[in-house]
């Protein structure tokens, strides 16, 4: 069964330095609660795990908590770069950043290979292009039975993946609605879990019988935040600050900047 | 009406999709193009983002892939493993709308690094749903400025297959979808020799000379036997197309 605690101390009984973190969330729902909180308590050599590295892992990188970043798209989306991520790729700062690159369609499948328990993913992909040659984790396989040769990557396997939902009830029930992205995928496919909501209720009210539920004893941990994943939205609750992403790209642009931006925003700032 | 040549390039993208496709949308150019074919003469048109939005019908354009608002006007909304999977690579979609930081003459593209990619000058986003959308959908349609940084001899990294380093590589691969069939720019609409699969231009923008084009562009570029003019954009796609505009600039800036 889930237990509801504190954001604090999930983070603190959850993510370990050197661990690798999935922080998921397909442009909505993106847990920056627990991402900042992550960030204020110091955490070293994450190797971090996520589709589109948007604003979340820009702070994180720029706060120097990533050793390794595992990617498809690191972007400001609709808006441009992100200046910490480019940072640390091209200049090495505030270090070094390994990354290991893929596509959407590899990350996806490696998420549902996770959460299915297999050691790797299959996909139709990959083809005729320069990502094999600078990530030896796609290889090619040979269908047993077509003899199509197919792309495989390693399954994503995070020690703990965190998500933001928009309820829970009072049994730690979870429920998202909206685009739902690679959040479940992640959650089972990962050791540890925790998830950050808008509020607890005591029923997760009315719902069509397929909506994603999450249920409590697939879930390590549950903390309420409130507006967890502003400057992003959750559907039914607030509408994506997309004037926040805009501006982003000039407070990341410098490092001073950032550094101030995130003292006051982000480190001053209590859980 | 006078236009802007970033409208006659929306304008002639939006035109190159049909009422029956079903189209994958990148976020920029592509989508604005192809909300403009949904508002003007393809009100059926399915858009799909690889946020999960099947049938996205905004009113504004998403700043994103995922805004909230895709997911409230589409018909349905589906996990991002499943849209990849059972979408895309089931062969679902007919149209996929790209652009990139750099195509060459063979419609493939860059949106991964400029310089070498362990010690790379710009650290671009990379391939996001890209590299499976070009050999996924039934064809694809490019739009890009046209400028020589982009038009380019040679790319610094190839994220996106087109028809490959000598035109030759897709087929030889054994894939099966068209790949680039379209490249709209500001200055012209380019598409691919029948044999060769270079990209000529076919038709240039009113007012564009060959030199512009010429100038514009990293390699020797070729012109069709035939080049048409691009038929201008009509009042009634420029109407369309610059409320879309000032509708999206309302929705980002929360005015």
């Amino acid at each position: 069964m889930a237990s509801f605690c504190r954001l604090t101390s999930a983070i603190t009984e959850l993510v370990h330095d050197g661990d690798t973190v999935a922080l998921e969330g397909f442009t909505h729902l993106i847990p920056f609660a627990a991402g900042h909180e992550i960030i204020r308590q110091g955490r070293r050599d994450l190797t971090l795990i996520r589709m589109t590295p948007d604003l979340l892992y820009d702070q994180m990188i720029g706060s120097g908590c990533a050793r390794k970043l595992l990617f498809s798209w690191g972007g400001n989306p609709g808006v441009g770069s992100l200046h910490r991520f480019r940072d640390a790729v091209e200049h090495e700062w505030p270090g070094p950043l390994e990354i290991e690159e893929h596509s959407h369609a590899a990350m996806a499948n490696a998420y549902a290979a996770g959460a299915a328990g297999l050691p790797c993913a299959m996909l139709r992909g990959y083809t005729g292009v320069d990502l094999p040659a600078v990530n030896s984790n796609i290889r090619f396989v040979e269908c047993p039975f077509s003899g199509e040769r197919l792309a495989c990557v390693p399954a994503h396997r995070p020690d703990v993946a965190i998500i933001h939902a928009q309820k829970a009830d009072g049994a730690g029930d979870v429920l998202l609605e909206g685009i739902v992205g690679v959040q479940k995928e992640a959650v089972l496919a990962a050791k540890r879990s925790l998830v950050t909501v808008e509020e607890v209720v005591d029923d997760l009210g009315a719902r069509s019988p397929n909506a994603v539920v999450l249920p409590s004893w697939a879930i390590t941990a549950i903390a309420v935040a409130p507006g967890g994943a502003r400057p992003s939205y959750a559907h039914g609750y607030y509408g994506r600050d997309n004037s926040f992403y805009v501006a982003w790209d000039e407070i990341a642009r410098d490092r001073q900047r950032f550094r101030t931006w995130m003292q006051a925003n982000v480190l001053d700032i209590q859980a | 009406m006078s236009y802007t040549a970033t409208e006659m390039m929306t304008v002639a993208a939006a035109r190159a999709l049909r009422d029956d496709d079903v189209c994958f949308v990148g976020i920029g150019l592509p989508s604005a193009a192809c909300n403009l074919a949904r508002l003007t003469h393809a009100p059926a048109v399915t858009l799909i983002y690889e946020s999960g939005t099947i049938g996205a019908r905004p009113t504004a354009l998403p700043l994103s892939i995922g805004d909230g608002e895709l997911c409230e006007t589409a018909l349905t909304t589906v996990s991002v493993p499943e849209m990849f999977r059972y979408w895309l690579q089931g062969r679902r979609i007919t149209v996929g709308f790209l652009s990139g930081a750099q195509v060459d003459r063979y419609g493939n593209l860059n949106s991964t690094v400029i310089g070498p990619y362990a010690k790379p000058k710009v650290r671009l986003p990379g391939a996001g749903g890209a590299t499976e959308i070009a050999t996924s959908c039934g064809r694809v349609f490019i739009v890009m400025q046209h400028n020589p940084r982009a038009f380019v001899e040679k790319l610094d990294f190839m994220t996106t297959l087109g028809h490959g380093r000598s035109g030759r590589e897709r087929r030889a691969a054994g894939i099966t979808t068209q790949g680039p069939v379209l490249l709209v720019t500001d200055l012209c609409v380019m598409q691919p020799d029948a044999e060769t699969r270079e990209f000529a231009v076919t038709s240039l923008h009113p007012g564009v000379k060959r030199e512009q084009v010429r100038n514009n562009t990293g390699w020797d570029v070729r012109f069709a036997a035939e080049v048409d003019e691009t038929e201008e954009p009509t009042a009634h796609e420029l109407e369309v197309l610059r409320d879309l505009n000032a509708r999206t600039a309302r929705a980002h800036t929360g005015a």
